[in-house]
């Protein structure tokens, strides 16, 4: 297998494209024609559906060396979109040797990692890096471990502290976020960063995800889905720069709608990290316009009736109230009435 | 004045319990203005809770009567700045010095119980070693998700940001590692178009 890395940028000029390859294992979040919250947890791991982003352990696609370069930007504006506390070092090595380890072995053709007791050599072929450093030695890395290996891995990255029966953001790599600051939220615990999220709360779902969470074993991972909907491909949807963006999302229309108004879901997934017994929580966010999406018709028949049928609440959370009635005009032309087929994957 | 009873609100925004005597253990007490009644009725609980008690005493506003009723109860220490920027190196050296056990009372507005407990989680006190009550004013502490800054004292909502200008709505969700709420721009996806600012309400 071979991955054609696309030149294409994520602010700006917005030349962020899926290939046909790209829309066809986009991972839909809806598997039937409604949506509210749920503890929607599913092992992760080896062995996922062939060709779908669930494959492999850390998903690596057409999109990789953009979304690096684009987090580089993001960083260089604003250092604090990676923050570990003092006790989170251990974690961060943690989290390196898992991305490292899984990396080398599910991509042989774009990474290796070869060890020699605590001398490791890193090869990253796809952006043309090379490191020869000393495992837990971390003088001989450019910078922190968690911030080195999440400049090489899609997706932002919260790494949670576990004590006193509750998990704590005590770490992350945060610049593709679904409008939450990492440097607001470090230190806080499970409820108190989930705070803001309506009705989650009084559901209990936040009660069940935690004792779901506390109990992750080692070797074991989990994933989710979660979505949202973002105006352009903007991976930058943070609120430091909500002034920056914001206006972006007053612009679409009924022409533009199926060009900039996107579908944006996180793959989720949950690792008990060996030393530190912390918890690593990849937050992967891909996008697809709704264009694109609608090439897909089972997609677009549930799409269209779960935006229709959504609690208002929800839909002021997720930030599309204002453009959700221009959104279910589009999409209720894709939607013929016909039953959808279970499950999240396009009809073959 | 009474202990402020707030409405409630989302699991991030904090409470104060009140203060409450854990008898002679050593302790920091730090109060501002109103708040110093809450250290004299404390006191008046259980007067042991003085006996290894250094207290750090902001009158702001308060009269010396107030301040003299303190002395009288016989801290340890006794400490009195204008303000928490000026006292804050010295009750941060305490904090440092503090033995494991050391409990801390703090008493008076959000923006003083916010500032002194995020200094003494970060000197490493435990969240359960800190007694806070509310006393005066509902004014907050914001901090500015933008560019960072800290607006002290905020009553309306929106607001003005001190540092970048920019006009941000009060957040209830707050952070204790700040120890301020988040403000967030108001009129971001509609340049120009800010709402009536209304007094903030507890």
């Amino acid at each position: 297998m071979t991955i054609r890395f696309n030149d294409e940028t994520f602010r700006d000029d917005y030349s962020f494209r899926n290939s046909a390859e790209a829309i066809r294992r986009f991972p839909f979040p809806f598997d039937k024609d409604d949506y509210m919250y749920s503890v929607n947890m599913e092992p992760h791991g080896t062995g996922g559906r062939a060709g779908s982003v669930f494959e492999k352990r850390f998903d690596v696609d057409e999109h990789y060396v953009a979304e690096m370069r684009d987090r580089a930007i993001t960083l260089a504006g604003d250092p604090l979109r990676c923050q570990s506390l003092p006790h989170m070092e251990l974690a961060g090595w943690d989290l390196l040797e898992l991305i490292m380890q899984c990396k080398a072995e599910d991509y042989p053709e774009l990474f290796q990692l070869h060890r020699d007791g605590d001398r490791w050599h890193w090869i990253n072929r796809p952006l043309g890096i090379e490191q020869r450093f000393t495992f837990l030695d971390p003088t001989t890395l450019p910078c922190g471990p968690l911030e080195y290996i999440t400049r090489q891995a899609q997706g932002d990255f919260a790494v949670l502290d576990q004590r006193e029966g509750n998990l704590w953001m005590d770490a992350g790599m945060v610049t593709s976020q679904a409008d939450w600051s990492l440097d607001f939220d470090i230190g806080m615990n499970f409820f108190e960063w989930h705070a803001p999220v309506p009705k989650a709360a009084e559901m209990g779902i936040f009660q069940r995800a935690l004792k779901f969470l506390l109990a992750v074993q080692q070797g074991a991972p989990s994933r989710r889905l979660n979505w949202t909907m973002t105006v352009n491909p903007r991976l930058d949807t943070s609120p430091e720069n909500y002034h920056l963006w914001g206006p972006e999302k007053r612009t679409i229309t009924p022409e533009n709608v199926g060009a900039k108004q996107y579908l944006r879901v996180e793959l989720q997934s949950f690792w008990r990290l060996p030393r530190s017994n912390a918890l690593a929580f990849p937050i992967r966010c891909y996008l697809i316009a709704l264009e694109d999406l609608v090439t897909v018709p089972k997609w677009a028949r549930r799409l269209h009736r779960v935006i229709r049928d959504l609690p208002d609440e929800l839909a002021d959370y997720k930030g599309f109230a204002v453009n959700r009635q221009i959104i279910i005009d589009y999409l209720a032309q894709f939607d013929d009435g016909k039953p959808t087929s279970p499950g999240i994957f396009a009809d073959d | 004045m009474r202990a402020t009873e707030f409405s409630s609100s989302i699991p991030s925004r904090p409470v104060y319990a009140g203060l409450r005597p854990h008898g002679a253990l050593p302790a920091l007490m730090l109060a501002e203005g109103a708040g110093g009644e809450a250290l004299a009725e404390l006191a008046g609980a259980d007067p042991s809770v003085m006996r290894r008690a250094h207290l750090f005493w902001i009158p702001a506003g308060a009269g010396p009567g107030l301040a003299a009723r303190l002395r009288a109860l016989g801290p340890a220490g006794y400490v009195e700045g204008p303000d928490y920027a000026a006292l804050r190196p010295r009750f941060v050296r305490a904090l440092a010095d503090a033995h494991m056990g050391t409990r801390l009372y703090l008493a008076g507005d959000e923006g003083l119980i916010g500032q002194a407990m995020a200094d003494a989680l970060a000197a490493g006190m435990p969240l359960e070693a800190i007694d806070a009550e509310h006393r005066g004013g509902i004014a907050r502490r914001m901090q500015c998700v933008h560019c960072k800054g800290i607006t002290e004292n905020v009553t309306t909502d929106p607001f003005t940001c001190a540092h970048c200008g920019l006009n941000l709505f009060v957040r209830d969700h707050y952070s204790r590692r700040i120890g301020a709420f988040q403000g967030v721009c108001v009129d971001a996806e509609t340049p120009g178009q800010v709402p009536e600012p209304q007094e903030i309400k507890p």
